[in-house]
Parts: structure tokens; C-alpha cells; sequence
């Protein structure tokens, strides 16, 4: 998928760098909303170097840690620790997070680019060094002076992971970012994020499919009603799961 | 009183011929409602977006205010704005009372709210769908605003239209603080009120058809930017 000119990402992702922010921890992480207690008591810590997977049936309460740990909403009660502290405008920094569904600015796709890396305090002349390469990384370059909106749904999604990515995130949480795309583009997404982890990017995941789950994860967390059902290195989740709901969801048995 | 045909005649003569005086009221009716609307813009929609994205004790009341400032009864704004700009008033020493910059700021009055209201809806919509991304994005305040505004600039170019709309058509308030001097504050509107009182009706028409063509020329206008912007998904 990179072309040729995607220099600057391809050198960014062959570099592997020392996390300065992980290990991310929940400690006791509850979120309540209309009376009804979502998260339910998250203990998890999550470590560089591996990819994390967060599977669950819906409701589970995925997207909410998910948003939880990227600062996105306030827990209740717990907290979110990085390197034991909560997150600060550095920390903040350091993260980025791609959505189920690609919000892209009303403007060309390299003024997606551009404006998310000015937004993060890169100068005019770097954003537009940064956004040529990421696009080019992403097989998007193109389409770089066309409205981001046109883009097919797979285009725009990987429009929005080069777009985190090429912020250099040293945590990149992706909220089922391929639930809605066709079995080449997810592989084109996939393809991206692989080599993001390969580069130390720490990846935490969320996805419904048990094949991709396979491919990526490292670890595997499963969430039932906000709590932790199980929590364990992948191959030992995929094989021998030590919950009966995650045996049945990875059977693909209806979990209630 | 000219019989109604006549009237028409006389109307599209002075068209036609480029009526010098026609002219000076057409310009100055522009001059006076774009810089209007240009006002009112600079100030209502950072308000607007404001109201739209912080989270604000007394925020719920400016709402409500600005949507009733959206129905201010022009008079209502020109005895306001009377007050202030006459002699006895706190800023009568300024003297622009009978002149056209107290036409603008009346207009301004009058149009401030709705670009404020109905820019706070439109930004409020699009800051739902953006929110989650802006901020996961480190943006924050008025750096969220900013995107929000250029993000809805061909939305909120309706916005300064129906703006532009309420300016342009008003009479009431202008009348009050413009005085409707002959080559000094004499607008399209108002020369509409005065020439029908007056009963001649080839000038009133002229500039009455004037109004409706501009108005019809700035809607079309907006519309096709508004629809190659909807068709080029950047709105």
C-alpha cells in the first residue's frame, strides 16, 4: 500500500522507541449514567510492546473504557493512571484515538491532515512534510486536493488512522475501525496498524471480529456488563479461554 | 396619483436609464445593510459559538435572550439606539445620530441575534459530530470554535443571509436614527415609505422591484454556493 514517497512514515514506523508514557492503568474505573453503572470496577493495566484487543459482546461497555482511558470522558469514581499519574497536556499528547465511524473535516484531505497536525503544535512547513508522507503511507495521496467526504468508507478510514498516526502516538486506541469496511480495505487498515505496532506504537483495539482479533492481539481483554470477564495473552484467550462467556462468545454463541 | 401601469412605465424608465438618484439610494441601502451584516457577524457568531460549545453559568439564559432579540420590533431597536445616539444620550457627544453609520449599528442591533441564534443551532449540530474527534484531536476552546465556524462557513453564509434579508427590508428603525435625509441617510426603504406617502409611485416601484431583485440575486447566489459546496461535501 505505501508508495514511494511516503518517506518520512515508512522511516517513522521502522523506528521502535521507548515508551515514555505506558504502563496505562485503570484502578477501580467506574462510569454511571442514568442510574445504571456502565464500567463497573476496571482494574487493567496495559504494558508496551504488545497489542491489546478489547472484545465483548455489545454493551459490554467497550467504547466507554476505551474513551475512559483516552481522557475522552471522566470516570465516576477510579482513575486513569499513566506511569501512576493521571494524564497530563503531555500525556494527552501522546495518544490518539481513531473512531468506529471516520469524523473527517469538511475540507480537502490533506487539510484533514494539516489541520490535526497544526493542532498538535507542528509548524506549517512540518504538518505539510508530515501530511504529504502519511498520505502517501496511506495510498492517499491521490486524492490529497479532493474533499475528504467523498472518499469510499475504507478510503476515509484510513484517511483517519494516518491521520493519528501521523501525529506519532505512542498509544493509538482504535474503536472497531473496521466494523463497517469491505475484507480489503480492513486488511489495508490492518496492514497500517500492524507495522504501527511493529514501530512500538502500543495498540488497543476494539473489534467484534474474532479473525482480526486473531491476527492483532498480543492480549486479549474481554468485557461482560463493565467488568473484566478475562483478561490473558491471546493465544491462551483463543484456546482455552478461562470464561464460559468468552468461550461462548468466541464460539460464537449469543452472549446475554 | 398615477394610475398603476404608469407607475410601472416610470419604474422600469428609471431603471433602465441608471437613474443617478436611484443609484445613490440603491448604494447606499448596500453600503449600509452589508456593513451591517458584516458587524453583526463578527460579533454573533463568535457568541453563537460560544453559546454552542462552552458550558457556562447563565448560558441557557443568553439563549433564551438571543431568541427573543431575534423578534426585537425594529422601533422598539431604533428608539433604543435613538436614545443612546441623541444629544442627551451617553454617546450623543459622538453625533453620528441622522447619519449612516447610526443606520448601521441599528441595523447591527437588529441583526446581531439572529446571526448569534441561528449560528449557535447550526455550530451546536456540527460540534455533536465533531466533538469526540476535536478533542481526542488536543483541541480545545477557541480553537474548537474556529474549526467549528470554518467547518460550517457555507451553512452559516444562510445565516448572514437571512441577516442580510432582515437589514435590507427594515424601515422602522432606520427611519428613527437615519432621518431619511435626502443624499445623506435616504434608503431604499425608506424612500419606498416616503415616495407611496407622497404618492409617487414610479420611484417606489423602481427601487421595490430593485429590493425584490436583490433580494432574489443574493438568495440564488447562496443557494448555488450552498449547493456546489453540498455537492463537493464540504458542507
Amino acid at each position: 500500500m505505501p508508495d514511494a514517497t511516503a518517506g518520512f512514515a515508512e522511516q517513522a514506523l521502522d523506528v521502535r522507541r521507548p515508551s515514555a508514557i505506558l504502563p496505562l492503568e485503570a484502578r477501580n474505573l467506574v462510569f454511571e449514567a442514568g442510574g445504571r453503572r456502565l464500567i463497573d470496577g476496571i482494574d487493567l493495566r496495559l504494558d508496551a510492546g504488545c497489542r491489546t484487543v478489547v472484545m465483548g459482546p455489545n454493551g459490554a461497555g467497550k467504547s466507554l473504557l476505551l474513551r475512559l482511558l483516552h481522557g475522552l470522558i471522566e470516570p465516576s469514581a477510579g482513575s486513569v493512571l499513566w506511569q501512576g499519574k493521571p494524564a497530563d497536556r503531555t500525556v494527552r499528547r501522546r495518544q490518539a484515538m481513531v473512531f468506529q465511524r471516520p469524523v473527517l473535516l469538511r475540507r480537502s484531505v490533506s487539510a484533514n491532515m494539516h489541520h490535526a497536525l497544526r493542532a498538535n503544535g507542528f509548524s506549517r512547513q512540518e504538518a505539510r512534510d508530515r501530511a504529504r508522507d502519511w498520505l502517501a503511507y496511506a495510498g492517499l495521496s491521490g486524492f490529497a486536493d479532493q474533499p475528504a467526504r467523498v472518499l469510499s468508507g475504507g478510503e476515509q478510514q484510513r484517511l483517519a488512522v494516518a491521520r493519528a498516526l501521523s501525529l506519532g502516538p505512542e498509544v493509538l486506541f482504535l474503536d472497531e475501525p473496521t466494523a463497517s469496511l469491505d475484507p480489503a480495505s480492513t486488511l489495508g487498515i490492518e496492514e497500517i496498524i500492524q507495522k504501527a505496532a511493529a514501530s512500538g506504537t502500543k495498540i488497543v483495539l476494539i473489534t467484534h471480529d474474532i479473525g482480526q482479533a486473531r491476527r492483532i492481539a498480543d492480549e486479549v481483554v474481554f468485557l461482560y456488563r463493565g467488568r473484566v470477564e478475562a483478561f490473558d495473552q491471546a493465544l491462551c484467550f483463543f484456546d482455552a479461554p478461562g470464561s464460559a462467556k468468552a468461550r461462548a462468545f468466541i464460539e460464537g454463541r449469543i452472549v446475554l | 396619483m398615477q394610475d398603476f401601469g404608469a407607475a410601472f412605465g416610470l419604474a422600469f424608465g428609471l431603471i433602465l436609464s441608471g437613474d443617478a438618484d436611484l443609484a445613490e439610494i440603491v448604494m447606499l441601502s448596500l453600503q449600509v445593510s452589508l456593513s451591517a451584516v458584516a458587524v453583526a457577524c463578527m460579533i454573533g457568531l463568535p457568541i453563537g459559538a460560544a453559546a454552542a460549545v462552552y458550558r457556562f453559568p447563565g448560558r441557557a439564559a443568553l439563549v433564551v435572550f438571543m431568541n427573543t432579540m431575534m423578534g426585537l420590533p425594529p422601533v422598539v431597536a431604533g428608539l433604543l439606539v435613538y436614545l443612546m445616539l441623541s444629544n442627551a444620550g451617553p454617546l450623543g457627544g459622538l453625533g453620528l445620530l441622522y447619519t449612516a453609520t447610526a443606520m448601521i449599528i441599528v441595523q447591527t442591533v437588529l441583526v446581531t441575534p439572529i446571526i448569534a441564534a441561528l449560528a449557535r443551532q447550526l455550530i451546536a449540530d456540527l460540534h455533536t459530530e465533531y466533538d469526540e474527534q476535536l478533542r481526542s484531536l488536543g483541541l480545545r476552546g477557541i480553537r474548537t470554535i474556529a474549526t467549528l465556524l470554518w467547518d460550517g462557513r457555507y451553512s452559516l453564509l444562510t445565516v448572514a443571509l437571512a441577516g442580510f434579508g432582515r437589514a435590507v427590508a427594515e424601515v422602522g428603525a432606520v427611519i428613527i436614527v437615519g432621518g431619511n435625509i435626502n443624499h445623506a441617510t435616504r434608503v431604499m426603504t425608506t424612500t419606498i415609505a416616503l415616495e407611496t406617502s407622497k404618492g409617487d409611485l414610479g420611484l417606489a416601484l423602481a427601487l421595490g422591484i430593485i429590493l425584490i431583485g436583490l433580494s432574489v440575486l443574493v438568495n440564488g447566489g447562496v443557494l448555488a454556493l450552498r449547493a456546489t459546496a453540498v455537492r463537493s461535501a464540504y458542507a
